[in-house]
């Protein structure tokens, strides 16, 4: 009978090293505390840098009287490299923070059910809420992208599966467009369609500005996806007979899906927090506005930047209370896309 | 390159012991000629004056060096050329004695009646096993009464159906490459093509699923024309009624000599020929 040996890792750290590296780890914070309390740096990024410093050169140190220069050189490059990471994470960090801790007091159970029609930004946080602004974004980012995923998912097959005289300018312009400052695209509007046509405010003219921003985004989105699609495919289903056109809707838009709802939420992301187009185009109503083609249609950002306007602390709790909301509902739209996908995934396995 | 163990009388052997029998005429399939093709990407002439018929229900194999212009003989023979930008061809390819090149001929019937095998599977990822057999029905907007029956008999003559027939549900890509490969079969089967172009359909597989392909191809030869690229040159012994020999001398690919599988490789007429089937070059 054989013996089965135990499944070890050998490659994993022993505990004494373990023990040597939480030490490390400890007195890098006391030498930080020690050093904020004696010298005249203060504040928390006095404690970020200094323990991180005095970390990266400790562990040199330690790396270089156990196992040489090339190993203090290795912790050190692997201290920056976390450093970059940290730095990256750490603005994110603090803004989710910052905005759940001021936004949390605001957060009621009127505030989903009443709007602002019977009351005004500076009343006790009792009176009036949010529900007119969480229903008119969702109105224009439903527009949104009503308009503009057909339009960018074709103009994004005409770039990989047409591939016409065109494909090249095409490009370009969708470049180009995806740099268009928020603002010009809601004075373009303003001034080709509200003055000129419609001549009053509604919602449905916000979301033709945040269309124009979310084209580019879906495009160039989907044309990468559908790039990584094998040609392979493609021939498969010409050789059997089918149409470029069957074989694209039948093979290569499929194959694609999951890339596709991906372009779609990242389209979504651009567009829900946009205010300078909706400034200029919606009216920013105050009440409930079940009609998008007219009258004034309010929205979460022209609520928080009206709140906050207003100036009094009931005013500025409303502004935080509408960015957490704002935060939340991207990330609802987020967590949805990424369940659907991986809920197609799972299927396919 | 080649083998330069496999004596000339071994391949030989196989081929007049295999398949090497010449198909009675009245065999199902339908014949295919090729006059003075030539094909060009580019301003590169890649092919020049390819003179080829296939009989009905026979098998063909084409070998060669790679880079002779193999692979783009056959697909210039059911209209794939003209996928690649900047390809170029010259010459008719008649099938039943029609120009399938000729003005107003609906291409993409042509690829239905004129199937083809790729070197590597490629399972359609976004559908189930039965999905994707059914799939060129669906392309081609064909309407058929028994989808089942026509499922497992497409499956059985693709040497698949005893290995799936309990997971049509399961998605394409779930399958092993052999099995992925037969799926790819079957899926041309499916549409009932009269011949079929296989572009080195085993040149990814083991040795077992490779035997078990070249059982399917000389099943599959009782009712449709076959067409094999091939760099094993035990495979084109093995399956092939005729087989044609490619080569390169530096210009565009020609064919140097085609004749009876067994005749290719016991007495060949061409010392080119000899030379690369006996593993001299190539």
């Amino acid at each position: 009978m054989t013996i089965i040996p135990k499944p070890a890792k050998p490659w994993t750290s022993t505990p004494s090293a373990r023990a040597k590296e939480i030490t490390l780890f400890l007195g890098s914070i006391l030498l930080t505390v020690i050093v904020v309390q004696v010298t005249a740096f203060k504040g928390k990024l006095a404690y970020f840098f200094i323990f991180f410093l005095l970390y990266a050169l400790t562990t040199a140190i330690f790396q270089y009287s156990a196992r040489g220069m090339a190993a203090a050189k290795d912790a050190l490059v692997k201290a920056i490299v976390v450093l970059g990471a940290v730095v990256t994470v750490l603005p994110i960090a603090s803004i989710i923070f910052t905005v759940a801790s001021k936004g949390l007091p605001g957060i009621r159970p009127g505030l989903f059910t009443n709007d602002m029609s019977l009351a005004t930004s500076t009343d006790p946080l009792t009176n009036g809420g949010l529900l007119h602004a969480i229903t008119g974004t969702l109105t224009l980012v439903s527009i949104s992208l009503f308009l503009s995923v057909p339009i960018g998912i074709l103009t994004a097959l005409y770039l990989t599966e047409i591939k016409g005289r065109f494909t090249n300018p095409i490009r370009f312009l969708v470049q180009a467009m995806s740099g268009v400052p928020s603002i010009v695209a809601g004075l373009f509007i303003l001034s080709a369609v509200l003055y000129p046509i419609t001549k009053s405010y509604s919602g449905f003219m916000g979301a033709l500005a945040l269309t124009i921003l979310m084209i580019p985004t879906i495009t160039r989105t989907s044309e990468e996806v559908l790039l990584l699609i094998p040609n392979e495919l493609r021939e498969a289903g010409v050789a059997l007979g089918g149409t470029q056109w069957r074989t694209v809707a039948m093979i290569v838009l499929p194959a694609a899906r999951s890339g596709l709802v991906t372009a779609m939420i990242l389209g979504v992301a651009r567009i829900s927090g946009e205010t300078a187009p909706l400034l200029l185009l919606t009216g920013g109503g105050d009440k409930v506005n079940p009609n998008p083609f007219s009258g004034s249609l309010g929205s979460l950002p022209y609520y928080i930047w009206k709140s906050f306007n207003a100036g009094s602390p009931e005013a500025i709790t409303r502004a935080w209370a509408g960015l957490l909301v704002l935060l939340v509902v991207v990330l609802i739209l987020f967590t949805l896309a990424r369940l659907l996908t991986n809920q197609k995934m799972k299927a396919r396995k | 390159m080649m083998n330069a163990t496999v004596k000339p009388s071994s391949l030989a052997e196989v081929a007049s012991a295999g398949a090497g029998r010449i198909p009675s005429a009245g065999a199902l399939g339908s014949g295919l000629e090729t006059r003075g093709i030539h094909a060009w990407f580019g301003k590169n002439h890649v092919l020049s004056d390819i003179n080829l018929d296939f009989a009905a229900g026979s098998v063909t194999a084409l070998i060669g060096p790679s880079g002779c212009g193999k692979s783009t003989f056959i697909r210039t023979v059911n209209r794939m050329h003209e996928f690649i930008p900047g390809a170029a061809m010259a010459g008719e390819v008649l099938l039943d004695g029609k120009d399938i090149y000729a003005p107003g001929v609906d291409v993409t019937k042509i690829r239905l009646r004129i199937g083809m095998v790729f070197q590597k599977p490629n399972p359609f990822p976004s559908m189930t096993i039965g999905e994707n057999v059914l799939s060129g029905l669906k392309l081609a907007q064909i309407k058929v009464s028994k989808k089942d029956d026509l499922l497992e008999e497409c499956l059985e003559r693709a040497g698949l159906w005893n290995e799936v027939k309990d997971r049509l549900d399961a998605f394409g890509g779930s399958l092993s490459g052999g099995q992925q490969q037969r799926l790819c079969i079957a899926r041309s089967l499916a549409v009932r093509p009269e011949v079929l172009l296989m572009d080195e359909p085993c040149s990814a597989l083991d040795p077992g699923s490779t035997l078990r392909i070249e059982d399917t191809i000389r099943e599959l030869s009782d009712s449709m024309t076959i067409v094999i690229v091939t760099h094993n040159m035990q495979q084109a012994a093995r399956v092939s009624d005729y087989t044609a020999f490619f080569l390169s001398e530096g210009g565009p690919g020609q064919m140097i000599e085609v004749a009876p599988t067994s005749e290719i490789f016991s007495r060949p007429k061409d010392e080119r020929t000899e030379n690369y089937v006996t593993g001299r070059f190539g």
